[in-house]
């Protein structure tokens, strides 16, 4: 029971009297800086096409980890919620494809695609949560995969296996948001509020029950709570920050096909969210990085000691099983352990044991 | 020991509250061809206090999760404070003022006490979808802390329940089910396991309960159980095998053959 936990325990609970920023470690806030000026120093593609993808597919990833995470339910549909959403946004807004676009303005297609992609992921959960494990699994990834074949198949919305070419960001405030400098901030913007949405909601009743209902459904019933009820308004949740993710997505690559959402990237984003690390929502972010840095720069890598370039995607499954085998809880939990095993040796200096580096 | 603030209940209730708390009719429940109870017809007034007594296997722990609705009976009607509950899912009988407590402690390891308390009184409060942090200012907040102190384990407050003692953790099962206002409380064999001066501290819990809470407490110990009780079950192979008062379930003749007897091996 609860492999899962917070470190932290119990920040809910205990009343705080100390402000809230000093809770916060310095690693924290270095990182915060380091994204914050990261224009001044990384170049365009590294903004737009490194960091731009990691927070977006970070975001999905952090949809998942929601669901697995803190609720137990391993959901294969996040994906395809993201690629409805940006579906949605090139159906009611603006695309190449004159003809199904329907030029709706930005405060009306926006919260519509949101609030569409949201009702399809929810309506998926509400299947998803009667079964358990690999069940689940199952049953969101046979619906991911109709979810591709569907929209593969249909001209009539979906545009079929073109799909939508020239979906672009609206020119909110002057900006031209596909411009690396002002796309890295808007990701970055996306994907910190998504994180802090979880951070926070996972000590929230609704976080809190919902991880209650992952380590004990059975008590959680009989203690008040609809389980069922519980574990689909947690889909819906996820499925905010996974279309969010999804209308980000569409406008990075100006564009969405069946395969946005096909088997493949459905795929990926469990790989993603399980080599960073399940237990806790920066794991989604984790996991993001290293798969964007592989696929942008393995393949050249590759190329240059004479393998195919599309090789990378061995590099992936191999780091994906080494994961599995050795660090069931991804990256974070070998950090976790190293840092574990630092503080039983205790400081080389003095001998002493040290506290773990987060004591107040 | 503190006495127990555990609030009366509201509005309407009143009126039901005169009448029976639990009547069970006919009540079977089958596991293949297993009949672990087969045909219970019991009836526990408002505010009665009842022990139910019989042999390991006997169907008590069973005839608990019909009540409850852990899981659904095979057949029969199960009332609860004069409504038909036998097709309401668990945390609508939670809801309607039912709690229990588990024979093996059925707790959450990976949080702390007061978070399981928190989940208890928020199961039967308002809010339990809120994204919204409780404040410290919260009167949940207070409701958990009561309950943390009416068992004893206010020093345990942030302890991780799966670093409690085994004493401990059956406290805590007690402080969940006095969470919200609870009329009918089923307390599973709440006394093993525990020490004597444990057994005397759960025994204060139970009597200083608010006369408007009934329960009903599967108890091994004949001691315990008379003291708690003013009225006894006795259950045999998954029937009810006598009802009575504790002085007559003790002097019977059948009941002594049948279970004090073996008490003495
Ligand atoms: N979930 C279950 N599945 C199958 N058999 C069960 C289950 N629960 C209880 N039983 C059986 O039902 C009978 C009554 O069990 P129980 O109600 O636990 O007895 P008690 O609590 O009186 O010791 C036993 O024979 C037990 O093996
Ligand atoms: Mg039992």
């Amino acid at each position: 029971m609860a492999v899962i936990e917070n470190p932290d325990r119990s920040a809910d609970a205990t009343p705080r009297s100390r402000s809230w920023y000093e809770g916060i470690s310095t690693g924290w806030w270095v990182l915060a800086a380091a994204l914050l000026f990261m224009p001044a120093v990384a170049n365009d593609f590294v903004l737009f096409q490194v960091f731009g993808w990691t927070f977006i597919l970070g975001m999905i990833a952090l949809s998942l980890m929601f669901l697995a995470g803190y609720g137990g339910m391993v959901s294969l549909i996040q994906m395809s919620v993201a690629a409805m959403a940006g579906y949605m946004v090139a159906i009611f807004g603006f695309s190449g494809i004159s003809d199904l676009s329907l030029g709706m303005p930005w405060w009306v297609y926006l919260p519509l695609a949101i609030l569409i992609a949201t009702i399809f992921g929810t309506l998926v959960g509400a299947l998803a949560v009667r079964t358990e494990g690999i069940y689940t699994i199952m049953i969101t990834l046979a619906i991911a995969s109709a979810f591709f074949y569907f929209t593969r198949q249909n001209y009539s919305i979906f545009n079929g296996y073109t799909g939508f070419n020239l979906v672009v960001p609206p020119e909110l405030f002057g900006v031209d948001w596909r411009q690396p400098m002002p796309f890295y901030y808007l990701t970055l913007g996306c994907a910190t509020i998504a994180y802090l949405a979880v951070v926070y909601v996972s000590r929230a009743p609704f976080g809190l029950v919902l991880q209650g209902v992952r380590d004990n459904p059975r008590r959680m019933a009989a203690l008040g709570y609809n389980v069922v009820a519980h574990r689909i308004a947690a889909y819906a949740f996820a499925s905010v920050i996974a279309a969010v993710g999804g209308i980000l997505l569409v406008w990075q690559n100006a564009q969405i096909a069946p395969g946005t959402a096909g088997i493949a990237a459905v795929i990926d984003i469990l790989v993603i969210a399980v080599i960073g690390g399940i237990g806790r929502p920066i794991g989604a972010f984790i996991g993001a990085i290293i798969y964007v840095v592989l696929s942008t720069f393995a393949p050249d890598f590759l190329l240059s000691i004479g393998m195919s370039g599309e090789r990378f995607n061995l590099l992936i499954g191999l780091g994906f099983l080494a994961i599995v085998f050795f660090s069931p809880d991804g990256i974070l939990g070998l950090w976790d352990r190293w840092r574990a095993r630092r503080a039983k040796r205790g400081d080389p200096l003095t001998g002493e044991s040290a506290s773990g580096g987060d004591a107040p | 020991m503190s006495v127990i603030a555990i609030p009366s209940p509201t509005t309407n209730l009143s009126s039901v509250s005169s009448g029976n708390a639990l009547e069970l009719r006919g009540v079977t429940k089958l596991f293949g061809a297993l009949a672990a109870i087969s045909d219970i017809t019991m009836t526990v007034r408002s505010g009665e206090r009842r022990a139910v007594l019989g042999s390991n296997g006997a169907g008590k722990t069973t005839l608990f999760n019909c009540v409850t609705g852990d899981f659904f009976p095979t057949s029969g009607t199960i009332r609860l404070f004069g409504e038909d509950v036998s097709r309401f899912p668990a945390y609508e009988r939670i809801r309607r003022g039912l709690r229990r407590t588990y024979q093996i402690s059925l707790l959450f390891g990976g949080l702390t006490v007061s978070d399981n308390v928190y989940l208890a009184c928020r199961g039967v409060s308002r809010g339990r979808f809120s994204l919204f942090r409780t404040r410290a200012s919260d009167p949940v907040r207070t409701r958990v802390e009561e309950l943390i102190a009416a068992v004893n384990l206010t020093e345990a407050t942030d302890t991780l329940v799966s670093e409690l003692s085994y004493g401990q953790q059956r406290q805590l099962e007690i402080a969940l089910a006095l969470a919200g206002a609870p009329r009918l409380i089923l307390f599973d064999e709440p006394a093993a396991g525990l020490s004597p001066t444990e057994r005397r501290e759960l025994i204060n819990i139970l009597t200083s309960l608010p006369g408007h809470i009934g329960y009903v407490i599967i108890e091994h110990d004949m001691d315990v159980a008379l003291r708690v009780a003013e009225s006894v079950t006795m259950m045999h192979n998954g029937r009810v095998f006598k009802e009575g008062t504790p002085e007559e379930i003790e002097n019977d003749p059948e009941v002594q053959a049948l279970y004090l007897g073996h008490g003495d091996e």
